[in-house]
This record gives structure tokens, C-alpha cells and sequence, in this order.
């Protein structure tokens, strides 16, 4: 009895706490009020800030990516010897996981890697907690530097509800492209040339399945595999635009119209007819390109990121190519940049940031990141080395960035695309779903968002 | 000595409270805490940073017609099938002919079937990828005894991916379920079996009279482990299929990761927290209830 009351008191005390502070409250974001300093006021001469420690956060762990990036440190510290910079280095998933907490803080980076898609850098520039670069990109002359298919993955609207226009928001060093992969002994035994059109590349499909091998090799036990297929068999037949516009959640385009239905049919039927292997989504991405490189299947549509580990196995066999151009005449393809370098609104050394973010993309940073193996996003073509798989990855990718269209990821489009699309190309891969359900699956998502936005 | 009476201390009726205070404050902070800001977090919209949006019980209305929260919680219940009563009818199997062989280096063999529990879960998913896949060892011998017609893409296939990852779950338990059971069943005397066979009973009926009701207290110690096993299990299901094809094979705990780290709704993730919390607490106190009454009315068997 008598522990009653005091039972009561307990649990409103605690009620009181807990509404008290609700979750967030106490960081408090600025909302919206995103600094963007001007042009003018920007001072590029890093030489005169006097004495600066910047605080540099990545995920460039991995072999050729950290020694370019330690590479570029050194070179930046012997130019500007008053600044001094403290790297942290971490996988993209920490990264990831951690960027959202360390921004809402007070105690941020002067510079760290954003993730491009709206579910990331989007909800970090809705919540004012990155630097508007425009002003900077005007006094270090970044728009001629980069190719605007590059820059416009960055570029959100000040309330990130445009994903693709608008101010600038961070800067890339390397690239990506998804293409085609074939072994040239077995185009060979084939009587078969690299197709030069998608109508070639259809029959060169059916030709490999006539002759008793596997046309083309996926492992899409992850689910997201699938979407480096779809995105350049999609641009086949939708126009780059419309792509441009749904990958990035824009308003006004449709899943549901016929070259987005032609497209997934066109999946679909390469699925069912086995031309993807007998079990796509039961075999993980890492087994399905090592098969790939020890002699199973004659094409690998996949990112430009296998091209060393299968050079390794395969050597000279190995030759990459960008996709065919498609129905409106544009080479486009998915592709897209390494992780963009930003500047957190709170952070203390913007101009110091922002000059090193400069000599991170500048022609010395290109060279060395070729040299290490890497793919820089400009000068591409200029540093293509001259025999193996990355001089036709590098060109690859410099003919889509600067002539066609580099498309960005799908699951960029919504902060649950990834998903979506993930288990619809899954299902409809599996034959549990037809070209119209998958679409009205990737529609649903889309229209939900932008409906909403 | 005679003895003295207790102190006015010791008669407080807060005395007792007072021992438990210090385990309570570490329990309250580390798990009490968490769990009422879960709640709180479950009535609100918020990215995981920033400002948040009071939203009532909008998170949980949502969940009700969610497809993807939906399969989950079916498939966390399909799960309890592969997760606790599989290995419970085979642990009780293994347990009862392990209790009665002599067999030699027993410790051994204990410690076999126990190893599932041992190793990390993060590398037995990752060994199960390999045995699954379309080329694997399980397809491998299938198609050596010439089963072609059974080979598939195991987690991969629609039908199959569940119970595939259910199998490895059954795999995974069965050694914690035996070893208990047999922990059990090595406090019954033997002069019961002995009296038994002279009644005349065979190993069958020893079983049922005997082993399976001494053993009643093992089985729901047994039970309540590995339904919670099941029903929070993640990283096997992270690690083989990311809860693919499709939605196939999402369980709760996926759906609170998905939620809360890849489309940062933290509200969300806080109320399948919740629901899954509440759901692990409902079953288990159905289980600890049968057990119970099991026992008051099965009495001395």
C-alpha cells in the first residue's frame, strides 16, 4: 500500500523527464540557414591563413584509394606548410552511419565525404548543415573543370527538393561507369564482334545462349546488383532525361510509361530465358564476377570498379566498353562519381577547406590518382593508360561524361528507392512479378516521394 | 550466544529494496532507459538527427498497413518453427539416446554438436552463403545423386530462401537445446528407469513416463532462449539475404536496422522495436505459462 503513491510519483516524474526533451531537441538544427559565402569573399590563397589544423574525414580505405589520397596530403602540406591536416579515415558504411550524428554537433569536420543520394547529402542540405560551395566554385572556376553531367550530382536546391539543379554542394576526385565486360577469346569463338548497337548486342545474347554458354553473367543475392544491369539496358530505350529526372526524384516523369515497361520486359525475358544463369538472385556479387573471370559467361554488365581484380585473372581477354548508344542516339549509362567531398556548415576553416577540396580535384590530384590506379573524373581520356582494361574503362568513361549521358544510380531517387528497386528487380528476376507490377512497385515509391515533396 | 534480536534496520521494510538498488540503478541505466526512450522515440518523426515532429501513434498506425512490416512479423513466427521447435524435437532425440549409450569420448561429441553456438554468427552466415549457392556444396551433391531437378538458387528462390535460412537457425540451436535437455536429464536417478523396465516399459514408454516429464523445466528454459533467438534473429538474415527476394525473408530486426540506418526514419524503427519487444514478451509468457501449469498438474510423474 504504501508503495503505491510512490510508484505513481516515479512513473510521472519519469514521464516529465522523458517529455522533457525530445529526441533532437537539444542539438537543435538551424534549419535551412545554410551558409554560402560569396564569390568575392572567398580568399584562395591558402598561403596567407596563417596557422590552420583541418580535420579531414573519408573512406578512401581501400589500397590504390589510400595511398592517392596520403599522396595528395603529403603534396598539399608541402605547398602550404601552415596547414596542417588531420585525417580521419573510416569504411563508407561508418562513415555513413556516423556523418548524421557528427553534423547535428558543433564540434565538425572541415571536410568530409557525402554520400550523393537524397537519403544523405539531401536531408543534410534540408537541414543546413552543409556549405553552399557555389561562391567558392565560382572563384576557383570549377564549373569549367568539371563535366555538368558530373557536377549536376551534387547540386541540390537550397530545400533539397530539386535533386540534380541548383547550388553546389560538394566536389568528386574519381569516377564510375557501368559498362560492359566481355572476353574477347569467347567473342571470338562465337564469330562475334563487340556490338555496336543494342540490336547486336540482343542477338550476340541469344547467339551465346544458341552456342551453349551464358550470355551474361549476375549475382544479385544483394539485391542492388540488378541495378547496374537495368540502368544502362534501361537507357537503351527511355530517354536519358526521363531517366535524369526519375533517378533523381524529380517530379514529372513515369515508371509506367512503354519504354520503362519495354525495358523491364526486356529484363524480365533475359531472366526467364536463363540468359542471366540459371540462379541470379540466389548467387552473391563477389562469386558471380570471380565465376565471371574464371571463364563462366561471355558478358558482365557491371561498374567500372571490377576492372583490376578481373585484369588480374583474365589479363589481356578482359575488355570493357560502354554501353551501345541508345534509342535517342546519346551513349548513356549508369555511372556517377567516387564520394563528394563537402564542407559542414559549422565548420571552422572554410576557406582553408575549400582550397584543399580544390588541390583534391586539380590536374596534379587527376595524375595521381591515375598513377595509383584509381579513375579520376577529369582529364579521364588525357591519362588512360596505354594497353589494358582501364585505358577502355577510361574511355569509357570519359566518351559518356563528356559526349553522352553519365546517369545517376537509381536508388538515388528516393530515400527508399534502394529497397524498392532492390526487391522489385529481385521479383521480377525471380519471375514472381511481370514488367507492369514491377513498374507499378518502382511507381508507387516515386510518386509517394515526389507527391510529397 | 543468544541469539540478539534483528536491528531496526533489518526489520525496514525498505531494507530489502535497499540491497537491490545497485543492480536496479545498473539495470534502469542500461535497460530500462533505452527502452523508455525507444518508446518516446516511437511517437515521434525524426531522421536520427535535427529536430523532430511529435506524431502520436502515426508510426504504429503505418506498421498496421505496411506489407513489408507485415512479412516480417510473419516470418519472425515461421522462424520459431526452424529456430526453437525443430531443434527442440531433435535435441530431445539427441539428448535421450546420448543419456542412454555408454559411448566413449562423449565429451567430445558434446562438444561438437554444442560448436554451432561457438562460432561467430557473421562467419556461419557467410559459410551457409557458399553451401546455398547455385554452385555450392548442397547443389553439388544433389545433382551427384542425381537430384538435378531439387538444385536451385537456395536463397534466392522464393519458396526456398526462408526455410534456408530457417535450417541454419535449426542448426545453430539444436546444440544449445541438447545440451540443456541433457543437463536435465542427467538428474533423474536411474533407480526410475530401473523400476520402469521391471514394470516392464520399453526405451519408448521410458521416454514418455520419465525423461519427457522430468525434463518439462529444461524445455521451457529451452523454448524461451531460442523463440527469442528467432524472433530477434539479424545477422544471419543480414548476411545471406538482406531480407531478399523481395521482401521473403525481412524479419523485425532488419526492418529496425533498414529503417532506423538506411532511410533514417528512427520513429519508425523504434515503433518495430517496440511491437517486436512486446511480441517476444507476449510468446514467451505464453510459453512460461503452459510450462508452468504443466507442472502443477502433472505433478510427480
Amino acid at each position: 500500500m504504501r508503495s503505491l503513491p510512490r510508484r505513481t510519483l516515479l512513473g510521472t516524474g519519469g514521464l516529465a523527464l522523458l517529455a522533457a526533451c525530445a529526441p533532437g531537441s537539444e542539438s537543435g538544427g538551424d534549419g535551412g540557414g545554410a551558409s554560402a559565402p560569396a564569390a568575392s569573399e572567398v580568399e584562395t590563397d591558402p598561403a596567407t591563413l596563417g596557422e590552420v589544423t583541418l580535420r579531414l574525414w573519408d573512406q578512401e580505405v581501400r589500397g590504390a584509394q589510400d595511398s592517392a589520397i596520403t599522396a595528395l596530403i603529403d603534396g598539399f602540406r608541402k605547398a602550404y606548410p601552415n596547414i596542417t591536416i588531420d585525417r580521419v579515415k573510416q569504411s563508407f558504411d561508418d562513415l555513413q552511419k556516423q556523418t548524421g550524428l557528427a553534423l547535428s554537433g558543433n564540434d565538425v569536420p572541415d571536410v568530409l565525404q557525402v554520400n550523393n543520394a537524397r537519403g544523405d547529402m539531401g536531408e543534410f542540405v534540408k537541414a543546413g548543415q552543409l556549405t553552399d560551395l557555389s561562391g567558392y566554385a565560382e572563384a576557383y572556376g570549377w564549373t569549367e573543370r568539371f563535366a555538368e553531367s558530373v557536377l549536376a550530382k551534387m547540386r541540390y536546391s537550397a530545400d533539397a527538393v530539386t535533386f540534380g539543379e541548383g547550388a553546389l554542394w560538394g566536389l568528386p576526385q574519381t569516377g564510375e561507369v557501368c559498362g560492359i565486360y566481355y572476353s574477347q577469346k569467347k567473342l571470338d569463338a562465337l564469330g562475334a564482334k563487340a556490338p555496336t548497337s543494342w540490336d547486336e548486342l540482343f542477338a550476340l545474347v541469344e547467339a551465346a545462349a544458341g552456342a551453349g554458354e551464358q550470355p551474361l553473367v549476375l549475382g544479385n543475392l544483394e539485391k542492388w546488383p540488378a541495378l547496374h544491369v537495368f540502368g544502362p539496358l534501361q537507357a537503351s530505350l527511355v530517354g536519358a532525361d526521363e531517366i535524369v529526372t526519375l533517378a533523381m526524384g524529380n517530379a514529372g516523369a513515369s515508371w509506367e510509361d512503354e519504354p520503362n515497361l519495354a525495358a523491364l520486359g526486356k529484363l524480365g525475358e533475359w531472366a526467364s530465358s536463363g540468359a542471366l544463369g540459371d540462379a541470379p538472385n540466389g548467387l552473391a556479387y563477389d562469386t558471380a564476377w570471380a565465376d565471371f573471370a574464371k571463364g563462366t559467361g561471355v558478358l558482365l554488365i557491371g561498374g567500372s570498379w571490377l576492372g583490376p581484380d578481373l585484369e588480374k585473372t583474365m589479363g589481356e581477354d578482359l575488355r570493357f566498353m560502354a554501353p551501345p548508344a541508345g534509342k535517342d542516339g546519346t551513349v548513356a549509362t549508369t555511372g556517377g562519381t567516387g564520394l563528394p567531398f563537402a564542407i559542414p556548415t559549422a565548420a571552422k576553416n572554410k576557406d582553408a577547406a575549400a582550397a584543399f577540396i580544390d588541390y583534391l580535384t586539380g590536374d596534379e590530384a587527376m595524375a595521381l590518382i591515375a598513377e595509383n590506379g584509381g579513375m579520376p573524373v577529369n582529364r579521364t581520356a588525357e591519362l588512360a593508360p596505354d594497353s589494358g582494361v582501364n585505358k577502355d574503362i577510361y574511355e569509357a568513361f570519359d566518351a559518356v561524361s563528356t559526349d553522352g549521358a553519365l546517369l545517376p544510380y537509381l536508388d538515388y531517387a528516393t530515400p527508399s528507392f534502394a529497397d524498392t528497386a532492390g526487391a522489385a528487380l529481385q521479383e521480377l528476376i525471380g519471375g514472381q512479378a511481370d514488367a507492369a507490377a514491377t513498374a507499378q512497385a518502382l511507381q508507387a515509391d516515386y510518386a509517394a516521394f515526389t507527391g510529397e515533396g | 550466544m543468544a541469539r540478539r534480536p534483528p536491528s531496526a534496520v533489518v526489520r525496514s521494510r525498505v531494507t530489502p529494496y535497499l540491497f537491490v538498488l545497485p543492480a536496479f540503478l545498473v539495470f534502469a541505466a542500461f535497460s530500462l532507459y533505452p527502452l523508455a526512450r525507444a518508446a518516446q522515440f516511437s511517437l515521434y518523426e525524426w531522421p536520427g538527427f535535427g529536430p523532430s515532429t511529435f506524431v502520436g501513434l502515426r508510426n504504429y498506425a503505418e506498421l498496421a498497413g505496411d506489407p513489408a512490416f507485415r512479412s516480417a512479423i510473419v516470418n519472425a513466427l515461421l522462424l520459431i518453427g526452424f529456430y526453437a521447435l525443430l531443434p527442440l524435437v531433435i535435441g530431445l532425440v539427441l539428448a535421450a539416446i546420448l543419456r542412454r549409450g555408454q559411448v566413449r569420448g562423449m565429451g567430445f561429441f558434446r562438444t561438437v554438436i554444442f560448436l554451432p553456438q561457438v562460432v561467430a554468427l557473421v562467419v556461419v552466415a557467410v559459410a551457409w552463403r557458399q553451401i546455398y549457392s547455385p554452385d555450392g556444396p548442397l547443389n553439388q551433391a544433389l545433382r551427384a545423386v542425381g537430384l538435378d531437378s531439387l538444385a536451385r538458387g537456395w536463397l534466392g528462390d522464393p519458396g526456398a530462401a526462408l526455410p534456408a535460412v530457417g535450417l541454419i537457425g535449426t542448426w545453430l540451436e539444436t546444440g544449445l537445446v541438447m545440451l540443456l535437455l541433457l543437463a536435465g536429464m542427467s538428474r533423474i536417478p536411474q533407480e526410475l528407469y530401473e523400476a520402469a523396465r521391471l514394470d516392464g516399459a520399453g526405451p519408448l514408454r521410458e521416454f514418455r513416463a520419465i525423461t519427457l516429464p522430468a525434463v518439462r523445466g529444461e524445455i521451457v528454459v529451452a523454448l524461451v532462449l531460442t523463440i527469442i533467438a528467432a524472433l530477434k534473429t539479424f545477422d544471419l538474415v543480414y548476411m545471406t539475404t538482406s531480407g531478399g527476394p523481395g521482401h521473403a525473408t525481412t524479419v523485425p530486426s532488419f526492418e529496425v536496422y533498414h529503417r532506423a540506418f538506411e532511410l533514417r526514419e528512427v520513429g519508425s524503427a523504434s515503433a518495430v522495436a517496440i511491437v517486436l519487444t512486446a511480441l517476444v514478451f507476449a510468446i514467451n509468457l505464453l510459453v512460461t505459462r503452459i510450462g508452468e501449469r504443466g507442472t502443477e498438474s502433472g505433478g510427480d510423474a
